[in-house]
């Protein structure tokens, strides 16, 4: 397949505190260039690298992702790919019209009317005034802002005046698009719309860069993903396996907790095909915990909790509850316990957390949340913190039926 | 769809920057008129929407000029003797309005790339786009101030002639003066954050070193001195156009339009290999 869009040992050095920002800045600096007085030191102290040496390609067609942490660099990746910033060394290329709806709206202006913005940004994106005339009516449709177009967005809600920046954003039609956290515009209505126009955008073959936190939706939109940290690319593969590794490093990445009596060393979340991230709905999983302590413990208990994406409280249960009795662990002798549990869990982001817990002192020795997370992918819509398979038996008008349901 | 392929390289290779530099202005200019007309489509809404003076917005710069002008002249007049009539309010006018509209530009042009930060770190479009629809908006309103002046001359007794074809030809060269010295200013206020301020003193002062409210033969043997500020000749042009008095020699407009070629050209060059660099300065 034909690369669209492709990285070639790329780095970028950005440089800490102030530059010369006043001609009377600029001055005693020049002529302190010009003695050569301690320079190359003082480069070295103020510079970092954002990317170090980033290499990856991207066919047409395909949803990609760029995952990591904050400050990882999946900003700086969308800045060179849309023109913004130049590599400091290597090449970026991209083949094609691309748009990118990073931070949608920046280029509206508050005291224009949404009519007039509409046109506005869809310039600045790249649209000639006639495609935007030709879609103008599928933009405002979209955006469900109607009746206000002709009021001035500063009078907008937030959330309107990002749908119909959304919307323009939505519209352009590109070879190439880039979306940053953009689906967490909006209501939930909203948000299923946009999901729907990407997923349109890339079954219309267009190729799509995808940075978000949102690891469900990564997970649900795309087939290639990139693992980076601290400027480097430590994982490029399916989707899968690189969120996987994402949450390994982050919930991996556990504090020295060998100073504690006992602390949960690992957690695994299993199904009959190995460690998993996406589940269906009833989907049996087995959760692997082991616990390992500085000097021996007795009494004690292991607690499994989930939560939803909010970090309530959906479920909680422990080894003694379910009538296991206590264990003891010491430094030689480590604990390991398995829960099977059926995930009757609607769509969503769905957390585990453990800890270690003696019940007659009260006493928690480590906690350890999350620990682990799973997307569930859902066939039918259901929302919510758990699942009840639900169905439509009977649908009919009121007046036949007696009942209020729709259409 | 516009298909093309960008190509962005690093320190070894950083003049293999995909836009070419001969010719790209036009490229810009014709390749994104879309873009180019509603930003000046934009300054001009905003700037007329919600505001007391609403349409008076162009002239009141350049009436406020010819004010001062009348006041300066008429003092002048006493003082010499001379006389200072209808005509010469006329010419004071003629001369106004493109002088107000270059002072505008530069002002506009300057801060064109600071005030659309969030476009220039978020969005990539040629940068160079934002001081020309500052440059263009501006022009816009010149042009609604000198349909108010050309109304006004014939009740100056200021008759049409033949001269006044040159009119067209002195105003684009201010205006290409007008955008290379914002191309220029544009860039170097998001480097050096005193830019704007300097400017702003610089065009405040320089109607005294431009001569807008007196001819640059009143200074004798120092008119050339004068005459090197490329917007000189230009004024001195329009003057002589509108009162017919003496014109100055073909060699000073040569070198103001050489000026303004060379001077865009340049600012250009500049501003194209600064602009990799605007969205980490702003």
């Amino acid at each position: 397949m034909e690369a669209v869009l492709r990285f070639d040992h790329v780095s970028k050095r950005f440089r800490k505190g102030e530059m010369y920002d006043s001609l009377r800045d600029l001055i005693p600096a020049l002529t302190g260039r010009l003695f050569r007085r301690n320079r190359s030191a003082e480069l070295g102290k103020r510079d970092f690298w954002a990317l170090r040496d980033v290499s990856f390609e991207v066919p047409r067609g395909e949803a990609f992702a760029i995952v990591g942490s904050n400050g990882a660099g999946k900003s700086t990746i969308l800045k060179l790919l849309s023109g913004i910033m130049r590599p400091t060394l290597g090449t970026v290329q991209v083949k094609g019209r691309l748009t990118a709806l990073i931070e949608v709206g920046a280029g509206f202006h508050p005291d224009l009317t949404g009519r007039e913005n509409v046109f506005l940004n869809g310039a600045i994106l790249g649209m000639s005034r006639e495609e935007i005339r030709r879609k103008f009516d599928e933009i405002v449709e979209f955006s469900g802002v109607g009746e206000f177009i002709d009021t001035p967005v500063k009078r907008y809600s937030s959330g309107m005046y990002a749908r119909l920046a959304f919307s323009v954003a939505a519209h352009v039609d590109p070879d190439v698009l880039l979306v940053d956290e953009v689906l967490s515009v909006g209501d939930y209505m909203f948000q299923q719309k946009c999901a729907q126009k990407m997923a349109s955008v890339i079954r219309s073959g267009a190729t799509v860069i995808f940075v978000s936190h949102n690891l469900r939706a990564v997970a649900e939109l795309c087939n290639r993903a990139l693992l980076l940290e601290r400027g480097r690319v430590v994982q490029i593969g399916p989707t899968e396996e690189v969120i996987k590794a994402y949450l390994d490093r982050s919930h991996g990445d556990r504090r020295d907790a060998s100073d504690r009596e006992a602390y949960i060393s690992r957690v695994r979340v299993q199904s009959e095909a190995g460690e998993v991230v996406q589940v269906e709905p009833g989907q049996r999983v087995r959760v692997d915990v082991e616990v390992r302590s500085s000097k021996p413990v007795h009494g004690l208990a292991v607690v499994l909790m989930v939560t939803d994406n909010e970090n309530y409280e959906i479920f909680n249960t422990s080894t003694e509850r379910l009538g296991c009795g206590t264990f003891s662990v010491s430094p030689d002798d480590p604990f390991r316990c398995s829960f099977e549990l059926d995930l009757h869990l609607p769509q969503g982001t769905f957390h585990f957390g453990t800890a270690v817990y003696r019940y007659d002192i009260q006493r928690e020795y480590d906690r350890w949340m999350p620990c682990a997370t799973v997307f569930v992918r859902s066939p039918v819509d259901v929302r919510g913190a758990a699942n009840l398979y639900p169905r439509v038996v009977e649908h009919a008008n009121a007046s036949l039926a007696g009942i209020g349901s729709p259409e | 769809m516009h298909a093309m392929t960008r190509e962005a390289r690093g320190q070894s290779m950083m003049r293999a920057f995909p836009v070419s530099r001969t010719g790209a202005w036009s490229t810009t200019l014709f390749g994104h008129r879309d873009l180019l007309l509603a930003l000046v489509q934009r300054e001009l809404r905003v700037r007329y929407k919600q505001s007391i003076m609403g349409g008076l917005w162009a002239i009141l710069m350049p009436a406020l000029i010819v004010g001062a002008g009348i006041v300066v002249r008429v003092a002048m007049a006493r003082l010499s003797g001379g006389e200072f009539g209808a005509e010469g309010i006329a010419i004071v006018a003629a001369k106004s309005a493109p002088w107000a509209f270059f002072v505008s530009a530069i002002r506009f042009a300057t801060m064109s790339l600071i005030s659309n930060a969030n476009l220039v770190t978020k969005i990539y479009t040629p940068r160079e786009v934002f001081p020309f629809a500052a440059v263009l908006s501006q022009l816009v309103d010149f042009a609604v101030a000198a349909v108010v002046v050309a109304a006004l001359l014939p009740f100056l007794g200021v008759e049409p002639r033949l001269e006044m074809l040159w009119l067209p030809l002195l105003i684009v060269n201010l205006v290409i003066l007008a955008a290379g010295a914002g191309l220029l200013l544009s860039a170097a206020s998001l480097f050096f954050r005193d830019v704007k301020y300097l400017v702003d003193v610089f065009v405040t002062f320089a109607i005294f070193f431009t001569p807008v409210f007196y001819e640059v033969h009143l200074f004798g043997d120092w008119a050339p001195l004068l005459l090197l500020n490329p917007v000189a000749p230009i004024l001195e042009g329009i003057g002589a156009a509108v009162g017919g008095g003496p014109a100055l020699s073909p060699g000073w407009f040569v070198y103001s339009a050489g000026f303004a070629l060379v001077g865009f050209g340049l600012s250009f060059a500049a501003f194209k290999r600064m602009e990799p660099y605007f969205a980490e300065s702003v």
